[in-house]
């Protein structure tokens, strides 16, 4: 093993992380957003909203989040779509992340028993208010354990756009691999900062999970 | 530029040909996967801790990175040691073990679920320890995990598209390849995601099937 070209090349690998972090970030959020307007879809009164959360679930987990990106960031162009390749990472892995979601938060909801509903509505509240206050506080609760897997799994996706050259961590161990010919110490430096990341983040969602429980 | 579909029927059965290579792929790995989380389930369980430790630092370095690394590491890797696999296996080989993790997660959940009255009725019975594991819990547990399972293995379909990237002719680089003859990403991309819908949909379909065939010789 050669520490001293570990010792040489690790900076670039820590500002990778850097950018890995980012876009995981920037990545949860899209992807919260889009998982819960899709859950909204999904659960609305109205049949046409209703097929299109379907539709949106199907298509983006019936496909590889590779060729989602690709078709965005090779084909956008073509449709008058133009994005730097760290943009439409986030776009396009926001939007895959947000199917999976999507579920998620769906699941959590429908989890929540009926008689709530019905005891809050009996009590005076609208519908609105039934939802905001009594179903959505219970279920989003339940949803933290869930989203911390869909989480994990998205931090794992960054990774992809490696492919449209996003100089991220693993965008970064194979430039590395392919310079020095060292494979086993780039992917080393590399998977210990995923998997810091990783665990870390794993951490935060027990935390959040402990704190919101009832018990 | 806009979209001009008319290109792909010339370039169709490039396109065709990349979906057989990821049908097969997807088997051959999902056989590894299968095969080797039964064995990293039972590892876990019952080894030894002197086997058992380097197992579990296997299965976390697994589970705690993207499994495109770890492509480029058995790829790139294997090389390094003297160890030249073509592409194709190292795909399999990669996306095989990758999901056996995943999988062997859910055989041992699934073996602690049998009832222990299983294991004690085979011994009673004269059958060793390997051999009731092998002949009566192992079969029963997978049987009830099959289910999940069939979600692995179409995770594992989608992320077949990853071993473009190592040089392996399936979908997504054969849509590549008429991409570059044709300058036509759009087009192309969308026909590759097209036939992953599909063959998802009949990956479906097969674990609907076997799901039912359990279900009755219960």
């Amino acid at each position: 093993m050669d520490i001293d070209l570990m010792m040489r090349v690790y900076p670039f690998f820590l500002e990778a992380a850097w950018t890995t972090i980012l876009l995981s970030v920037l990545t949860a959020l899209l992807g919260l957003a889009c998982g819960a307007l899709g859950a909204a879809a999904r659960l609305s009164r109205f049949t046409s909203l209703r097929l299109l959360g379907a539709t949106y679930v199907s298509i983006f987990r019936g496909t590889p989040a590779l060729i989602q990106l690709f078709i965005l960031y090779f084909g956008g162009p073509q449709v008058g779509i133009q994005l730097d390749a760290f943009e439409a990472g986030v776009i396009g892995l926001g939007i895959n992340a947000g199917a999976y979601m999507t579920e998620t938060i769906r699941g959590a909801i429908i989890s929540i028993d009926k008689g709530q509903r019905e005891a809050a509505r009996t009590l005076g509240l609208s519908q609105f208010q039934a939802f905001y206050k009594v179903i959505l506080p219970q279920a989003a609760r339940l949803m933290v354990r869930p989203l911390g897997v869909n989480l994990n799994m998205l931090i794992k996706a960054t990774a992809l756009v490696a492919a449209i050259s996003v100089v991220e961590l693993t965008y970064t161990a194979q430039r590395y691999i392919g310079s020095t010919y060292k494979p086993f110490e780039m992917f080393l430096l590399a998977g210990v900062l995923y998997m810091i990341i990783i665990y870390a983040t794993g951490r935060g969602v027990s935390w959040l999970d402990r704190k919101v429980r009832i018990t | 530029m806009g979209l001009d579909f008319t290109v792909i029927p010339k370039y169709l059965d490039v396109v065709l040909l990349g979906c057989l290579w990821t049908i097969a792929i997807t088997v051959a790995a999902a056989l590894v996967s299968f095969f080797g989380g039964i064995l990293l389930a039972v590892v876990a369980l019952y080894a030894p801790a002197v086997i058992r430790l380097p197992f579990r630092a296997f299965e976390f370095v697994f589970m705690g990175t993207p499994l495109l690394l770890q492509l480029f590491l058995i790829y790139f890797g294997l090389v390094q040691i003297g160890i030249d696999l073509p592409a194709f296996v190292a795909g399999v080989i990669g996306l095989g073990l990758h999901f056996a993790v995943y999988n062997s997660e859910l055989i041992q959940t699934a073996i602690l679920a049998v009832d222990r009255g299983q294991m004690e009725a085979a011994r009673t019975l004269g059958l060793s320890r390997t051999q009731a594991l092998r002949k009566v819990v192992v079969p029963q547990a997978v049987r009830a995990v099959i289910p999940p399972i069939g979600n692995n293995m179409i995770a594992l379909l989608k992320d077949s598209a990853l071993v473009s990237v190592i040089g392996v002719s399936e979908l997504t680089l054969s849509a590549q390849r008429a991409i570059g003859a044709t300058y036509r990403p759009f087009e192309f991309y969308l026909l590759a995601a097209a036939f992953y819908y599909v063959i998802n949909l009949g990956m479906e379909w097969v674990q609907r099937r076997i799901e039912r065939r359990i279900a009755i010789s219960r």
